[in-house]
């Protein structure tokens, strides 16, 4: 009986790695709401080859936020998480009250609540978790007077990490709710 | 007893043909090297002789087609390709085949072929494979190729002597679509990326700067389904690969995720929360646009995926504390069985196409691990070693699983045979690749 270990390495040049190589670092844009079909380079495809063609579509949708108000407490967007809890701890009372307030009295203004996890664990049952964090600090705000009119949330669940990191150190920066203006 | 042995490393991107590679593309200046480990392969893989092909030059483009056919066999670890330099004779057809002498170097099996251009726009690809014990020819193929379809004809040689060899329906021409993720967090660039399932000819399908998530195929392999946030909320489209031409079909309040097309292909089986956040799963006839909830439960229901019957539906669900592993009878949507009774984490079922077994997430320790389980008997059998897997997906022929690992800090798309006994490793030196989504068969 015996393994066998293989390394085949090949310098390649490939689609996947393309922005890797790049220099352009992509930033958000509110060009489109909606992808752009781009046909793709038809000279890749051929007859009975069974992929056939190729199409491509780029996603550059809206929606990033604004500054919004920075007053005191309000520069303060972040609420952190312990792990596998959507429990908003003692420390951001004041935090949450601060910003309820603020939307209390600014009918007007909008939020969107964004719910996050650390890398751990399957990928669609983190939206799961994110969206139990977000919903947290939208019920605590709605309690506090907020029209639910003001409130979105979504859920990143883990695909959305604040610093990369495969630490307990990056994973507790990572279990976050953030609370993004949108006017 | 296993033991390591020498490692070989050939810097020929033809004769290499690598798993989740990728080719040269003139338009597309990127470089970078990816390798690939067989990190642990059968005890006792099957010899053969893979003679190069007649070629037909110019037409074949300069592709090595035997080089193809021998990576494909020996990436799946069931076979062990004579080494070219140790070759007396180079036969490409049958009747020049001296079976004996070829048994006599160790080979049970010898593969011949001939690449012909009849025409300016045609290419074809013959081959024998002879069993060198009884001298038989097993049998010949011939496939028509036309210029860059010619390493898909190569990987049907490799599905013709897998299957002619062990019985069991090779996948090596079919494709595997995935995410990968460039730059590092707050500022990330996803792509959506369609390849050969040897990581050839990868093709962009989708870009954003918003995070893409949960690549699916529709059963007939023309559309993908997938989340994308570039609206910096989630939304469910499905996108028909050859052309672009997408569709918006959920953005609903809160979340949409998880989509799995049916098995006929009618319906979207997908994971709703509405603006009060509780997740459950619901049909999208795709026809109509028709919704049905399927799931009713104040925990996370998500993760749907079909029985191949189309009758059931298995799902992820935390509704007795940890997530484990349920099943719903679509007839009877009340109907739910707990599937898993594991160590307290067991997430995103994956079905077998044959329905017999579910492969899954597993927490063992602190880690994440692919697991199978037999559905008849309960058996489970832990498959993956990494410390953080997960996406598992089943090749069409149910042979093997694709998952995401992770190689140190990098995100990585490994396979396991069904059994255990063959894994591999592909690392990219750039950008995390996740959520590998295999074919299915193009029936």
């Amino acid at each position: 009986m015996h393994k066998y270990s293989q390394i085949w390495v090949v310098a390649a040049c490939g689609a996947m790695l393309l922005a890797g190589c790049s220099s352009h670092k992509p930033k958000p844009t509110a060009a489109s709401t909606t992808g752009t079909s781009v046909p793709s380079d038809q000279s890749q495809t051929a007859g009975a080859d069974t992929s056939g063609a190729y199409g491509s579509a780029l996603a550059n949708g809206s929606g990033a936020g604004v500054e919004g108000p920075t007053a005191g407490q309000l520069k303060n967007r972040i609420i952190y998480f312990d792990f596998d809890s959507s429990e908003i701890r003692g420390d951001y009372t004041s935090l949450i009250a601060a910003h309820a307030k603020y939307l209390a009295s600014n009918a007007s203004i909008r939020v969107r609540i964004e719910g996050n996890t650390d890398e751990r664990g399957s990928r669609e049952y983190n939206i799961g978790l994110g969206e139990r964090r977000a919903q947290a600090v939208r019920r605590a705000l709605l309690l506090q007077g907020v029209a639910e009119s003001q409130i979105t949330t979504v859920s990143y669940g883990e695909e959305r990490p604040a610093v990369t990191g495969h630490t307990e150190d990056a994973w507790s920066r990572n279990r976050r709710a953030e609370i993004v203006y949108l006017n | 007893m296993i033991k390591p042995a020498s490692s070989r490393r050939l810097r020929s991107a033809l004769l290499a043909g690598v798993f989740l590679a990728s080719v040269v593309l003139a338009a597309l200046p990127a470089h970078a090297e990816l390798q690939v480990n067989v990190t642990q392969g059968v005890t006792d893989p099957i010899p053969i002789a893979i003679v190069p092909f007649a070629r037909a030059v110019p037409a074949d483009g300069g592709l090595d087609i035997a080089g193809v056919v021998q990576h494909d066999l020996e990436s799946s670890g069931r076979f062990r390709a004579m080494q070219r330099r140790d070759m007396l004779a180079t036969p490409t057809r049958a009747a020049e085949v001296q079976a004996a002498d070829w048994k006599a170097a160790g080979n049970d099996y010898v593969l011949v072929g001939r690449v012909t251009a009849p025409s300016a726009s045609e290419i074809d690809v013959e081959c024998d494979l002879i069993n060198t014990l009884t001298g038989q020819r097993l049998g010949g193929k011939r496939f028509v190729a036309t210029g860059t379809s010619l390493r898909n004809a190569a990987h049907m040689v490799s599905d013709f002597v897998y299957e002619s060899i062990l019985g069991v329906r090779g996948a090596f021409a079919t494709r595997v679509a995935y995410v990968a993720v460039q730059g590092q967090a707050p500022s990330q660039h996803f792509q959506l990326i369609v390849a050969d399932a040897d990581g050839e000819s990868p093709r962009i399908i989708l870009e954003s700067t918003q995070p893409i998530m949960s690549p699916t195929w529709s059963p007939d392999d023309q559309w993908l389904a997938y989340v994308s946030f570039e609206n910096r909320l989630s939304a469910v489209y499905i996108q028909r690969v050859r052309t672009g031409e997408r569709r918006l079909v959920s953005q609903r309040l809160g979340v949409n995720g998880a989509p799995a097309f049916s098995p006929d292909g009618t319906r979207l089986a997908l994971t709703l929360s509405g603006s009060g956040g509780n997740l459950d799963i619901w049909l999208l006839d795709l026809g109509t646009q028709a919704l049905t909830r399927l799931t009713d439960d104040p925990a996370v229901d998500t993760e749907p995926t079909w029985s191949p019957d189309g009758k059931s539906i298995y799902f992820t669900s935390d509704r007795a504390g940890g997530p484990q592993i349920y099943k719903l009878d679509i007839a009877n949507p009340k109907r739910v069985q707990r599937v898993s009774f594991g160590s307290g984490y067991d997430a995103r079922p994956r079905v077998s196409p044959d329905g017999t077994k579910i492969a899954f997430v597993t927490r063992e320790g602190g880690n994440y691990r692919i697991a199978v389980q037999d559905l008849a008997s309960g058996t489970v059998s832990v498959l993956s070693h990494g410390t953080l897997d997960e996406s598992p997906s089943f090749a069409p022929n149910g042979a093997t699983i694709i998952y995401a690992g992770r190689d140190g800090a990098v995100g990585t798309l490994q396979t396991v045979s069904v059994d255990g006994q063959v894994s591999q490793r592909l690392t990219s030196s750039q950008g995390e690749l996740r959520e590998p989504a295999w074919e299915p068969f193009q029936h």
